[in-house]
């Protein structure tokens, strides 16, 4: 014990994954890795124990023929013996390529081929079904590792084979030459490939993006020290596996920190779990926040009239001081007093019901967080913040700092990370994150990459006095006014979506001399407003066109104006004049992406008349629509379309530095 | 597919049943072979439960005998049925509303349960050990059928696609060698069918489990039976592999009416 204990080493000076997992062995081997629900009972696996499973698949999947450098596709839910075969491929200095696991075979397909991958470890007969489907366009593909037996007893292809055969296959060999992995590990670099993960493809085809060890840890590193992570962190790890965020999260800060992660017993469970694992650090996509305060709201409609008063009451002592609380903020005796009663009798409670009173960090990312939702959950005490990343750069870019939350940015550039604007607006970001490349796409490379090494992300922000970053939209959507004013579409469309009214905007105003918006009301929550004030309708068309729904949007607007003009960069980009389309857009009709993001040069070019009424000045406008229906019939709908102006207020005249 | 089939496992020869003066099952053989799963089809009323009932002792026939692994078997009681190892589900959900789904499944280890009553009250030694053994087996059902999410949601509150399958995995908690299903689609969605009929499939597989099915989804019987048998009024009108019956001219007259 006394040698090990000597030859420990400081794990912050350990620069491959592989090296840290076995110094984690070595300096916590009783410590919890991962645990797993199995048979309705959390499984706990210790370091020692996944060092162990991770030496011993590495040794067997050299004995199927692994070699460096080679590609290991590996598809799946979170399950830990696919972040153990990750791992395992490092050790044997081969690249892991994370794959999502919903992805139809023909996707898969182009993956496989585009990574030359010959090795895969999958997750069950799902996965391997797709696999054996395109496996006669792969010609590389050597051999199949299943995780999950179940089903695939009769399944007699020669290169399949369980998970449980390479381990136990590796952990004999490991028995006979404990040397071979010990100096295949020794062999890594930190420069060497240590993953790739495919970007979405929301243009073009999927590119395959290189990071090395070094950029993964150096992120990981970064964010530990920024929220001060340490080895008794529980993390839930739920989001796919191919994605950026959950190999930054559950696997590289994992590794570098020492933490547990748990993996979910299913997709279904995962609400159930995350009350039973009650996590310290938690990562979410907005939409998840969302989901959790509508449950809260729905149970708390239903409750007794003195629990809805008591929970209205204390609702509002935390909106009043909250989120000043948990930012160390100065706040009044008398509040801290109601606040920490309310602590007791709601907050506490509420938390615990949600699975979320152990977070001491949780972040979210990916999309625009309403500021509201934002709140709720910082006043009632859970240290909720954003963060901005890319696959490209680890996902490690923007973190916001404890104590210094600004509801409209993604905070400050994290340590070690260089944030600078172009001169359109395009964020440009460098530090030791960044990829290396795309895969086998060295022009793709070349464009993303400036010549002083700057990434270009193409995302459009604005950095403001303090320093925090505010992403406005994607950089190609951003254009400018006539005026000179910046145009930032999404930003406006996004602040006009957080209204419960509001359910698509569609903007205009490049080289135009203000905006102009397309609005798409809810028809769920317009509709019950207008049955709660008595007003009869006849559908979306006729409810679009009532003066009193006009109003009620109307109104929306302003507000997003008045909350523009206090904007130094986006003053001049108050909405003008609107008007309620007459049909909802839909992506059967082209009007929407499947993932339902407005696609508005196809928009301004179908209602090419709505938008010249807009600009022309006119008071309504006629249009006929011909809108398809998900049985393939198509109908016409005809409407003569209202057009009003907004109030627009003068932009507060305070330049950027 | 062709799936290996064993020995006749259940003989039945010359089955009559009737309640007072009303045939339910007129001179009835046919025999289940172990491993397969073996369908029972007919119209309405054609005697398709009673038939089951029959096999698993609620009903005894007034004629005819049934061979149980070879041996001739007189009176059975539905719970030497389950001893010798049948277990069922039925056509209307017979489930324990207010108890969770994992309580619901438990109760199908009843049978082989050996701590008494005062034991198990105390819940000490060998019942502790017993409930853990019986506990694991039970999540390995749920695991295979599942239905995590809804370990600890009580039945009542689970829509039907979903008792069913609670059901199912009860009477799989007994480990049976002969599974009687009755409709254990009726009522559900194409999807449903699907999942239903993949845990049907899969417990032949996994557990070797013989099957007998009484459904009325054509397609589905077809796909996934190794040999069906055709009852209408009471009388089988026709038996053998399922493109066999499917080209019988009587089975085709009870199924699509024939013109009067």
């Amino acid at each position: 014990m006394a040698t090990t204990r000597a030859a420990a080493v400081d794990v912050a000076s350990l620069d491959t994954f592989p090296r840290l997992l076995m110094e984690h062995a070595r300096q916590r081997p009783q410590r919890p890795a991962m645990r797993e629900k199995e048979y309705g009972i959390w499984q706990t696996s210790t370091w020692a124990d996944v060092a162990a499973r991770v030496r011993a698949l590495a040794s067997g999947l050299a004995e199927l023929g692994f070699k460096r450098g080679d590609r290991l596709a590996v598809v799946g839910d979170n399950r830990p013996r696919l972040y153990w075969s990750v791992a395992a491929c490092q050790c044997l200095g081969g690249i892991p390529v994370m794959m999502y696991q919903d992805a139809v075979a023909q996707e898969m397909a182009y993956v496989m081929k585009d990574a030359d991958i010959r090795f895969a470890c999958v997750e069950d007969q799902e996965q391997v079904d797709k696999l054996l489907e395109i496996e006669a366009g792969l010609p590389s593909l050597e051999r199949i590792v299943y995780d999950d037996p179940r089903g695939l007893r009769h399944y007699n292809q020669p290169f399949l084979h369980g998970m449980d055969e390479v381990l136990e296959m590796g952990r004999i060999h490991d028995e006979h030459h404990p040397d071979f992995l010990t100096n295949e590990i020794d062999k890594g670099s930190p420069e060497d490939i240590a993953v790739m993960l495919y970007t979405s493809g929301t243009t073009g085809q999927p590119k395959g993006v290189c990071q090395s060890h070094a950029a993964f840890i150096a992120a990981a590193r970064g964010g530990c020290a920024f929220d001060r992570l340490g080895e008794t962190e529980d993390i839930l790890s739920y989001l796919p596996m191919a994605w950026v965020g959950d190999h930054l999260f559950s696997y590289a800060q994992a590794l570098v920190a020492g933490f547990t992660i748990n993996c979910p017993e299913s997709a279904e469970t995962v609400m159930n779990d995350l009350r039973e694992i009650g996590p310290t650090y938690y990562f979410a996509p907005p939409r998840v926040f969302e989901n959790l305060l509508t449950q809260v709201t729905i149970r708390m409609e239903d409750a007794s009239r003195p629990k809805r008063a008591l929970f209205a009451y204390f609702m509002n002592v935390a909106r009043r001081c909250g989120a000043d609380i948990l930012d160390g903020k100065p706040v009044s005796a008398a509040d801290r007093l109601r606040y920490a009663l309310g602590n007791v009798l709601i907050y506490g409670p509420l938390k615990n019901v949600l699975g979320l009173s152990r977070i001491r960090v949780a972040y979210t990312a990916g999309a625009a967080i309403g500021p509201d939702l934002f709140r709720f959950y910082r006043s009632v005490g859970i240290n909720l913040k954003q963060l901005y990343g890319q696959t490209e750069t680890c996902a490690y870019v923007c973190l916001q700092p404890d104590g210094k939350i600004k509801f409209d940015s993604v905070g400050t550039p994290a340590p070690q990370v260089e944030v600078k604007l172009a001169d359109n607006g395009e964020i440009l970001v460098r530090g030791p994150m960044l990829l290396k490349a795309y895969y086998k796409r060295p022009e793709a490379t070349a464009e993303a990459l400036n010549a002083e090494g700057y990434f270009l992300t193409g995302d459009a922000g604005v950095l403001d006095a303090d320093g925090h970053l505010k992403i406005i939209d994607r950089a190609k959507d951003v254009g400018r006014l006539n005026g000179g004013g910046l145009f930032a579409p999404n930003y406006i469309e996004n602040k006009l979506k957080f209204f419960p009214y509001v359910k698509e905007a569609v903007c205009f105003g490049n080289r135009r001399d203000h905006v102009t918006a397309f609005i798409n009301i809810d028809l769920e929550a317009v509709g019950n407003w207008a049955e709660r004030r008595g007003l009869a309708y006849a559908g979306y068309t006729d409810l679009a066109g009532q003066a009193a729904v006009y109003a009620l949007v109307k109104d929306c607007v302003e507000q997003v104006n008045a909350d523009l003009s206090s904007d130094a960069a986006m003053g001049d980009a108050q909405v003008r004049r609107f008007l309620i389309l007459h049909k909802e857009l839909d992506a059967d009709d082209g009007e929407l992406t499947r993932t339902r993001k407005v696609r508005r040069n196809f928009i301004a070019e179908k209602y090419a008349v709505l938008v010249d009424a807009l600009y022309a000045g006119k008071a309504s406008q006629y249009i006929e629509t011909q809108v398809s229906y998900e049985d393939g019939r198509s109908n016409m709908v005809a409407a003569e379309l209202r057009i009003e102006d907004a109030q627009t207020f003068p932009p507060q005249a305070r330049k950027a530095a | 597919m062709v799936r290996q089939s064993g020995d006749v496992i259940v003989d039945l020869r010359n089955i009559s049943l009737r309640f007072g003066g009303v045939k339910a099952l007129t001179d009835i053989s046919f025999d289940v072979r172990e491993h397969e799963i073996r369908s029972i089809i007919g119209p309405n009323g054609a005697g398709k439960s009673s038939m089951l009932n029959v096999i698993n002792g609620v009903y005894h026939p007034q004629e005819g005998q049934i061979h149980f692994r070879g041996q001739l078997r007189r009176r059975m009681e539905p719970h030497h049925a389950a001893e010798q190892g049948i277990a069922r589900t039925f056509q209307n959900i017979a489930l324990f509303k207010g108890m969770t789904v994992l309580d619901n499944i438990m109760t199908g280890r009843a049978l082989k349960m050996r701590c008494n009553f005062l034991q198990h009250a105390f819940y000490w030694g060998a019942a502790q050990r017993e409930e853990s053994a019986h506990r694991l087996k039970v999540e390995e059902i749920i695991e295979f059928l599942e239905i995590q999410s809804i370990r600890k949601t009580p039945v009542g509150r689970l829509p039907y696609g979903l008792q069913k399958r609670v059901e199912l995995a009860r009477a799989l908690a007994a480990e049976p060698h002969i599974l009687l299903l009755d409709e254990p689609m009726a009522g559900m969605n194409v999807e449903e069918k699907q999942d239903m009929c993949r845990f049907i499939l899969d417990v032949n597989d996994h557990y070797g489990t013989t099957i007998v099915l009484i459904e009325h989804d054509m397609g589905v019987v077809m796909d996934i039976s190794d040999r069906v048998v055709v009852l209408d009024y009471g009388r089988k009108i026709g038996d053998g592999l399922p493109d066999e019956v499917k080209g019988n001219p009587e089975v085709i007259a009870a199924y699509l009416g024939t013109a009067h």
